[in-house]
C-alpha cells in the first residue's frame, strides 16, 4: 500500500538525532569550521551518548553498522536499519556535516565491515572506529585502477601504497584499505583489508585543508611493508573474475543513500534558515495560486523545496528497498545523484537569496554551501552516479559505456 | 529530551572538565544521562502507541512502495490496454483531433469506472482510493496522454459525484453513468487567459432566487463535442468557487472545437456559458456546499487535479524513456551505438532520475489522501516539479532522436507536445 511518510516508530530516533544536531552540533559548528584539524572533544561525549541511547532501549540500528541488506522480509514490509540510518544522518547533517562525519565508530569503514565481513570479523571489529581508504593519487573515480598492493607472506598480508582523502583517517582506530592482490587481474583482484592505527609501516603523512567539512579530518596515509594478520581481509580472498567487483562494491548500495540523506539534511538547514530570514522581510511561502504569479523569491523557494523533496523521497526509496531485500544499486545511485546535486544547488542559492547575510560568516548559510559540495563528490561523484544509472537503464557493461 | 542534551553539552564543552582531567567521569555522566533520556522516551512512545486505537490498516503505518493485489491487477490490465489499444490508435486520433468512435466504450468495458465507485453506490469498489485512481491515470498516459484525457474525463466526473455529490445527485446520475447510458460527461475548470488560477475563477454563478445564472468561458475541455454533462467550476459571489452540474441541453450552453498543441485526441473544446440558468439541484453537494464543506471539497478537488496531471506526466515520460533506450542502443554513429557516448547516456540517466523524482512526489501526495492526511503542499510541490521536469524530459526525448525525433515517423514529437500540457493544465481532471 503506497504510503510515503516517515513511520511513527522511526520518528523517535529522528527526534533524538535532531536534538543532538541542535544542541550539540550547531553551537560548535562555526568553532570547528575555523579551527580546522582541532579535535572536537565534544564528540567523545557524543559517542558515549549514542552508546547510551541504544543501551537505554532507544531504537535499534541507527548507526552505520546496521546498514545491511535484509534477506527479504517475511510477513510484511520492513522499515529497518537502512532507513533509520539515512534518517538519522539527515538530522545530524542538518546540524553539521563535518561533525556528523567525525562521530566515533560511525565511519564509512564500519559500513564496509557491516556489509562484507564474516561473523568472526564482525565480532573482532565490534567497537572499532573504521575509516575508508580507496582513493589514491593516481586513481579516484576509476577505483579499479588502484596501485596499493597486498601480498601474502606466511600468515600476514604485506601492504604497500598510498591512500589519500581518507575521511576520519587520522582519528579513527583503523582504516579499511582497498588493495589489489594482482594488478594484472583487474577489479576482481581488489580486496579490502582492515589496518589498525599503530601498525608498523602505516603512517599518516598529511592532513588536508579543505573548502568545507573542516571539522572532519581528511588524511593521506602511506603503507610501507605494512604487515597485518591474514584474517583482516574482508570477504573472500578468491579472485573470481566473473563476480568482479561484487564484494567491495556492494558497500556502496548501502552507503550512497546515506550520503543522499546527508545532502538532504544540510539542504534543509539552508532552506529553513533562509525562509526564516526572508519571513522577517515579509516573504511568505503559500502553496496556492500560479507559480508565475508569485514573487521570484517565493517561486524559487517552492522550486527548491520540490527538488529537495525529490532527493529525500528517492533516498527513502533506496533505503526501503535495502531494508526489504530488493536489489537497489540503480536506485541508490539515483538518490545520491539527485539529492547531492540539488543539495549543492539549494545551499548555494540560499547564500544568494540572503545577500551579504548569506555570504557572511555571521550566519552558517555560507558554511553549508561549502560543506554541501563534497556530498556530490565522495562515495562516487555525480558523474559516476550518472554512469551507473545510465549503464543500468541502457543495459550496458562498463566496457561499452565507459 | 532537548533540555537534558543542552546540559550534557555544557558539561562536554567545559574547560574545567578538561583541566581537571574529568573527561572519563563526564563521559560516564553523559552516558547515564542519555540512557535515562532514551528510557523515558521509549516508555513515552510505548504509552502513546498502546493508547491509540488502531483505526487504519496496519500496513499504512510503514513507509511502503508496494501495490495492493487489486492495484496490481488493474495495472496489468491497463498496461495491456495501453500497449494493444491506445498506442496503435494514438497517431491517427491526434491527426484527426478526435477521440475514435468506440474508444470510450472499450475503456468502460475494462471496469475502471465501476472500480472507482463504492459498492454502496452501485459500483464494485470495496474502498475508493486516490492511489488506485492515480495509478490508472499513469498507466493510461503511458498509452497516450490525449486518449487518456478523453477517457479520464467521464471518470473524473464520476469521482466528483462520489466524493462530493449529495445523495440525491448520486442517485440521479450515478446509475446511468455506470451503465454508460447517459452519454459522456466531462469536467470544465480551466479558463482561457494567462496566469489562470483555479482559486480565482472568472466564470460566475450568480444567485437568481433559488436558481443560479452561469456566465463565463471554459477551455481545453475534453469531449466537449459529445459530453452530455459538464462539471463546471464557477465563482459564487461572496461564497467562493464551487462545482455545478450543467447539462448540454441547457439554454446558453455552447461548445466549439479548440484544437491545441497536444492532447488533441481528447476532442478538445471551448465551453461557453451565456446566462445559463440552473436550479439549486445543480450545485454539487447541494445546499450544504455553500458552507465551509463546499470550500473544502473544491480545495480537495484542486489537489486531486494536480496529482492527476502529475500522474499524466509520469505515464508519458515512462513511455518516452522506454522508447529512447532501444533507439539509442540501436542507432549507430561513429561506428558504435550512440548510447556508448556519455553525452547521450547521461541524458538518458537524467530522464530516469527526474522521472523517478516526479513519481515519488506524485505517489506521496496521493498516498496522503488515502491516509487521511492533508496534501495541499505535497500536491503543489508535485505539480511544480512535474511542470518543469516533464517538459525537460519531453524536449530531451526529441533531442536524443535528433532529426528523427522531429518527424512524425516516431512518437517522440507527439510526447513533446503532450508533455507541454503538464505546466499548463491545472484542473479539468479529478482523481
Amino acid at each position: 500500500m503506497i504510503y510515503l511518510e516517515v513511520p511513527k516508530n522511526l520518528k523517535l530516533v529522528v527526534n533524538q538525532a535532531h536534538q543532538v544536531a541542535k544542541h550539540i552540533f550547531r553551537p560548535i559548528s562555526r568553532k570547528y569550521d575555523r579551527a580546522e584539524h582541532d579535535y572536537p572533544k565534544e564528540l567523545d561525549m557524543l559517542a558515549a551518548l549514542m552508546d547510551g541511547l541504544s543501551a537505554g532501549g532507544g531504537p535499534q540500528g541507527a548507526g552505520v553498522d546496521s546498514l545491511q541488506r535484509e534477506e527479504g522480509a517475511n510477513g510484511g514490509v520492513r522499515n529497518g536499519g537502512n532507513m533509520t540510518t539515512c534518517l538519522g544522518l539527515t538530522e545530524l547533517c542538518w546540524g553539521d556535516v563535518g561533525l556528523a562525519l567525525s562521530i566515533p565508530r560511525q565511519g564509512l569503514g564500519n559500513a564496509a565491515i557491516a556489509a562484507v565481513a564474516d561473523a568472526d570479523q564482525k565480532e573482532r571489529f565490534a567497537g572499532v572506529w573504521a575509516a575508508m581508504a580507496i582513493t589514491e593519487p593516481g586513481a579516484g573515480s576509476d577505483s579499479a585502477n588502484i596501485r596499493t598492493t597486498a601480498r601474502l607472506d606466511g600468515d600476514e598480508w604485506v601492504l604497500n601504497g598510498e591512500k589519500i582523502y581518507v575521511t576520519a583517517g587520522s582519528r579513527a582506530d583503523a582504516v579499511v584499505v582497498w588493495a589489489t592482490l594482482d594488478r594484472n587481474l583487474g577489479r576482481a583482484a581488489i580486496k579490502s583489508f582492515v589496518v589498525s592505527h599503530g601498525t608498523p609501516g602505516m603512517e599518516v603523512v598529511r592532513l588536508d585543508k579543505k573548502l568545507g567539512i573542516r571539522a572532519s579530518d581528511t588524511a593521506s596515509i602511506t603503507f610501507t611493508d605494512c604487515r597485518i594478520p591474514k584474517d583482516n581481509l574482508l570477504g573472500s580472498s578468491d579472485i573470481d573474475t566473473k563476480k568482479g567487483f561484487g564484494g567491495v562494491m556492494q558497500t556502496f548500495d548501502n552507503t550512497r543513500p546515506v550520503v543522499a540523506g546527508m545532502a538532504v539534511g544540510v539542504a534543509r538547514a539552508a532552506l529553513e534558515h533562509t525562509r526564516k530570514l526572508l519571513e522577517e522581510e515579509g516573504i511568505k511561502v503559500r502553496y496556492k495560486g500560479p507559480l508565475f504569479a508569485k514573487s521570484a523569491v517565493e517561486a524559487e523557494l517552492i522550486r527548491m523545496e520540490a527538488d529537495w523533496e525529490a532527493g529525500r523521497l528517492l533516498m527513502l526509496k533506496a533505503a526501503w528497498m535495502a531494508d526489504n531485500g530488493i536489489p537497489n544499486s540503480t536506485e541508490a545511485s539515483m538518490s545520491k545523484a539527485k539529492a547531492a546535486r540539488v543539495g549543492n544547488r539549494i545551499t548555494l542559492r540560499c547564500v544568494e537569496l540572503c545577500g551579504t547575510l548569506g555570504y557572511s560568516e555571521a550566519e552558517l548559510i555560507e558554511k553549508w554551501a561549502r560543506d554541501s559540495k563534497i556530498l556530490d563528490i565522495f562515495e562516487g561523484t555525480q558523474q559516476i552516479q550518472l554512469l551507473i544509472v545510465a549503464r543500468s537503464l541502457l543495459g550496458k557493461r562498463s566496457s561499452e559505456l565507459r | 529530551m532537548g533540555s537534558s542534551l543542552r546540559v550534557l553539552n555544557r558539561i562536554a564543552d567545559s574547560p574545567f572538565v578538561e583541566r581537571l582531567g574529568l573527561e572519563d567521569r563526564a563521559q560516564k555522566l553523559v552516558y547515564e544521562g542519555a540512557k535515562r533520556a532514551a528510557e523515558t522516551a521509549a516508555r513515552a512512545a510505548k504509552r502513546f502507541s498502546s493508547k491509540r486505537t488502531d483505526d487504519r490498516p496496519r500496513s499504512s503505518k510503514k513507509f511502503d512502495l508496494s501495490l495492493t493485489e487489486e492495484q496490481q491487477l488493474m495495472r496489468d490490465t491497463l498496461r495491456r490496454f495501453a500497449d494493444d489499444v491506445m498506442q496503435p490508435a494514438a497517431r491517427g486520433a491526434d491527426d484527426r483531433s478526435s477521440t475514435p468512435d468506440g474508444f470510450l466504450e472499450a475503456f468502460s468495458e475494462l471496469g475502471a469506472i465501476a472500480m472507482s465507485v463504492p459498492e454502496v453506490l452501485g459500483g464494485a469498489a470495496e474502498q475508493v482510493s486516490a492511489v488506485s485512481q492515480m495509478l490508472i491515470v499513469e498507466d493510461l498516459a503511458r498509452g497516450d496522454m490525449g486518449l487518456a484525457y478523453a477517457v479520464l474525463s467521464p471518470l473524473s466526473f464520476v469521482n466528483a459525484l462520489v466524493h462530493w455529490g449529495s445523495d440525491e445527485q448520486q442517485a440521479r446520475l450515478l446509475p446511468s453513468l455506470l451503465e454508460g447510458e447517459s452519454g459522456a460527461a466531462t469536467v470544465a475548470v480551466m479558463e482561457p487567459h494567462p496566469l489562470f488560477d483555479p482559486g480565482a475563477l472568472r466564470t460566475a454563478a450568480k444567485r437568481r432566487g433559488s436558481d443560479y445564472e452561469l456566465n463565463g468561458e471554459k477551455s481545453m475541455v475534453a469531449l466537449a463535442d459529445r459530453a452530455r454533462w459538464f462539471l463546471v467550476a464557477a465563482e459564487v459571489p461572496k461564497v467562493g468557487p464551487r462545482f455545478f452540474l450543467v447539462e448540454r441541453d441547457a439554454e446558453g450552453v455552447e461548445t466549439r472545437d479548440e484544437p491545441a498543441m497536444g492532447l488533441r485526441s481528447a476532442s478538445l473544446g471551448r465551453l461557453k456559458l451565456d446566462k445559463v440558468r440552473v436550479g439549486p439541484e445543480a450545485l454539487l453537494g447541494g445546499e450544504a456546499a455553500l458552507k465551509a464543506e463546499g470550500k473544502a471539497a473544491y480545495d480537495d478537488g484542486m489537489n486531486r487535479a494536480r496529482i492527476a496531471w502529475g500522474a499524466m506526466a509520469l505515464g508519458t515520460a515512462q513511455a518516452l524513456l522506454d522508447y529512447v533506450i532501444p533507439y539509442c542502443n540501436e542507432r549507430l554513429a561513429f561506428g558504435e551505438p550512440i548510447s556508448h557516448r556519455q553525452a547521450v547516456a547521461f541524458m538518458v540517466a537524467d530522464i530516469g532520475i527526474e522521472l523517478e523524482s516526479m513519481r515519488m512526489l506524485v505517489y506521496r501526495a496521493a498516498g496522503r489522501i488515502d491516509a487521511g492526511l492533508k496534501c495541499r503542499r505535497e500536491a503543489y510541490l508535485a505539480r511544480t516539479l512535474c511542470s518543469e521536469k516533464a517538459m525537460e524530459i519531453g524536449t530531451n526525448g526529441v533531442q536524443l532522436l535528433g532529426g528523427a525525433g522531429f518527424i512524425k515517423d516516431h512518437p517522440v514529437e507527439l510526447w513533446y507536445r503532450q508533455l507541454r500540457s503538464i505546466g499548463v493544465m491545472d484542473g479539468n481532471l479529478l482523481l
